[in-house]
């Protein structure tokens, strides 16, 4: 399509109409490159951790790595099992986004559709503050103040838990998820609103009813976004949660359902605890890039359920 | 202009910095790096030597036994601190890089087992403490506690010489705990059981506080309980999980690096080492270094 309006545009403008077409078959090939190229980074990356890991999922068997349990590569029987930090590493960023959710959007459609321009010139701001403070820092945090209240709350001995990683992952991902919820917000044309307040509702109605299924699938982009930085998040992480290498699960009532109030370990820790002194070439070297791979599969699948969802939120808005 | 004027005071400024590096290098430029349990003493030596010798500079990381030794196999480090023995992989591997190791003891440290200071749990053996370390008892009542309620165990990560010797010594390379919960340095493993009562840990002597509560450790239940906080009982070998400490080098060191190393060795190196928490080296050890030095000849 785009071809035949350069050609028809071309035409008209007559004598300068090969440098004209020229120049922008340039730009349209040099923009369809430059995202060729991010695509062929993502799998040459992939492509990587895959060669790298083969060596591990060969000789412990796929099955064997992702459903086992036990977890010790230097043990002297070595066991390579990634299922309790697969678990983990969800149920960490999916008690994260539980959190972040609901502040972030509802902070985002105060700071759109209530706050004046002064107070959103004060809280925007802040929000990216806290966007930058370095992972480390929340890690302190988490370990000082966040876990023993933790424990003080839930009775516990020690707040190192899941529910702790997922705090501080909450307030991590909120900038995210806020700032990205805020532009769909605003990018939702005002004729809406107009139109809702016109017919009678009131504006919480409005808000709710018109406002916010209009901008979903912004809010839907967002929480990828911050789900996507939850997985991938590690110091934090690291610091706060134990890393317990341990089944993150508990049965209530004859449910399996996540435990938060243990500690547990993600993909990310074990990369960043066991990455900087493991023996190069060895199977435990391999199986880290295992784990590298299974994280970015992960958040690929994430990412593609998020995107199929997000286009059937545009046809059914259609 | 004025930014233009910024921005050339910043790339000189570089430069400068980057000639200071060199000139540094050059006058005799020392890196450490190892061990976290000694990078608090390797600090404070370095800072007591280069008050005293203006020309040398000594750059001190961390990031655990593992990660200091694989460094001096790549010849990418002067000196590699450490809180355990080299493996004989880790040799191979430096002798195919075409690096001599030498190893120095250079202190000892009385590995301390702690508990919050409200457990009143004072004594356990070095049995005991496989069994809580393992998960095979998992409650401190089987310990003499009535509502201790379950432990709650605490590692060190699995790139720490601390982790190692442990691993290696009192668990007997059997697996850890399932709830284990790995620390990212001792000064974590003190913040959390500082505030956990039913928590068990260990790290180097130096880091016990008063937010801790090191228990006294026997071979068998007859005893002798000893503490780790007495140096005595690291000296005569009282303490059952006492540790060498090491500086390990490449080749013969000679030049700055070996007044360094003799400095460390010597009475006020020693001192720094008691400043920070740790233990002299028993006659036994000095035999070692001095049969070292005698084995690369020097004096």
């Amino acid at each position: 399509m785009a071809k035949k309006d350069l050609s028809k545009k071309s035409l008209e403008l007559g004598k300068c109409r090969n440098r004209q077409y020229w120049r922008e078959w340039f730009v349209l090939k040099g923009l369809t490159l430059s995202g060729l190229f991010a695509i062929v980074i993502v799998a040459f990356i992939l492509g990587f951790l895959i060669k790298m890991g083969m060596p591990a999922i060969l000789e412990i068997g796929l099955s064997d790595f992702l459903l086992g349990k036990r977890w010790m590569p230097s043990s002297p029987e070595p066991g390579y099992g990634a299922l309790p930090q697969m678990l983990g590493t969800i149920v960490v960023a999916v008690g994260a986004l539980i959190i972040a959710l609901p502040w972030g959007v509802s902070t985002a459609l105060y700071l759109s559709e209530i706050a004046n321009s002064k107070v959103r010139n004060v809280v925007k701001p802040m929000l990216e503050v806290l966007a930058s403070i370095p992972s480390v820092v929340f890690g302190f945090i988490a370990l000082v103040v966040v876990a023993p209240a933790v424990a003080n709350i839930f009775g516990l001995s020690n707040g190192l838990t899941a529910l702790t990683g997922a705090i501080m992952l909450g307030v991590m991902t909120l900038p995210t998820i806020t700032s990205v919820s805020e532009d769909a917000l605003k990018a939702v044309p005002s004729d809406y609103r107009d139109a809702a307040l016109a017919l009678g509702a009131d504006e919480w109605e409005t808000m709710t009813k018109v406002t916010l299924p209009a901008a979903k699938s912004g809010i839907i982009a967002s929480v990828m976004l911050g789900f996507g930085r939850a997985v991938g998040e590690t110091m934090t992480v690291l610091m706060a949660t134990g890393n317990a290498i341990r089944m993150p699960l508990k049965e209530h009532f004859g449910i399996i359902l996540p435990d938060y109030l243990s500690s547990v370990r993600t993909l990310t820790a074990t990369i960043a605890i066991e990455g900087s002194d493991v023996p190069w070439g060895s199977l435990h070297y391999h199986s880290l890039f295992v784990l590298g791979a299974l994280l970015f599969i992960m958040t690929f699948i994430i990412n593609l359920i998020a995107d199929m969802v997000l286009n059937k939120g545009i046809e059914g808005g259609n | 202009m004025l930014k233009k004027i910024l921005g050339y005071g910043m790339v000189l400024s570089f430069f400068a910095l980057v000639a200071v590096g060199c000139g540094g290098s050059q006058d005799g430029y020392i890196e450490v790096r190892g061990s976290d349990t000694m990078v608090n003493l390797g600090q404070h030596w370095a800072e007591e030597y280069m008050e005293k010798n203006p020309q040398t500079t000594i750059s001190v990381t961390g990031g655990g036994s593992g990660t200091g030794i694989a460094a001096i196999q790549d010849d990418n480090v002067d000196i590699a601190q450490s809180s355990r023995d080299i493996t004989d992989s880790e040799m191979e591997n430096a002798a195919s890089n075409n690096v001599e190791i030498n190893e120095f003891v250079v202190g000892q440290d009385g590995l301390a087992v702690v508990v919050h200071p409200d457990n009143p749990v004072k004594e356990l053996t070095v049995k005991e403490l496989k069994d809580i370390f393992t998960g095979k008892v998992t409650d401190w009542e089987e310990l003499g506690w009535e509502d201790g309620g379950e432990i709650s165990v605490y590692s060190r990560q699995s790139n720490s010489g601390t982790y190692v010797y442990f691993w290696e010594n009192i668990l007997d390379q059997e697996d850890w705990a399932n709830d284990t919960k790995y620390m990212s340095g001792s000064s974590a493993i003190y913040e959390g059981i500082s505030s956990d009562k039913a928590g068990i840990g260990y790290f180097g002597v130096g880091y016990v506080d008063s937010g801790v509560n090191a228990v006294n450790v026997g071979l068998s239940s007859e005893g002798p309980f000893v503490t780790p906080l007495e140096s005595s009982n690291i000296d005569d070998g009282s303490y059952p999980i006492a540790r060498p400490m090491y500086f390990y080098v490449n080749g013969t060191p000679e030049g700055e690096l070996l007044e360094y190393l003799k400095w460390v060795l010597s009475s006020e190196g020693e001192k720094v080492l008691g400043d920070t928490g740790f233990y002299a080296l028993t006659q036994e050890y000095i035999d070692v270094n001095n049969q070292t030095f005698n084995e690369l000849g020097i004096e």
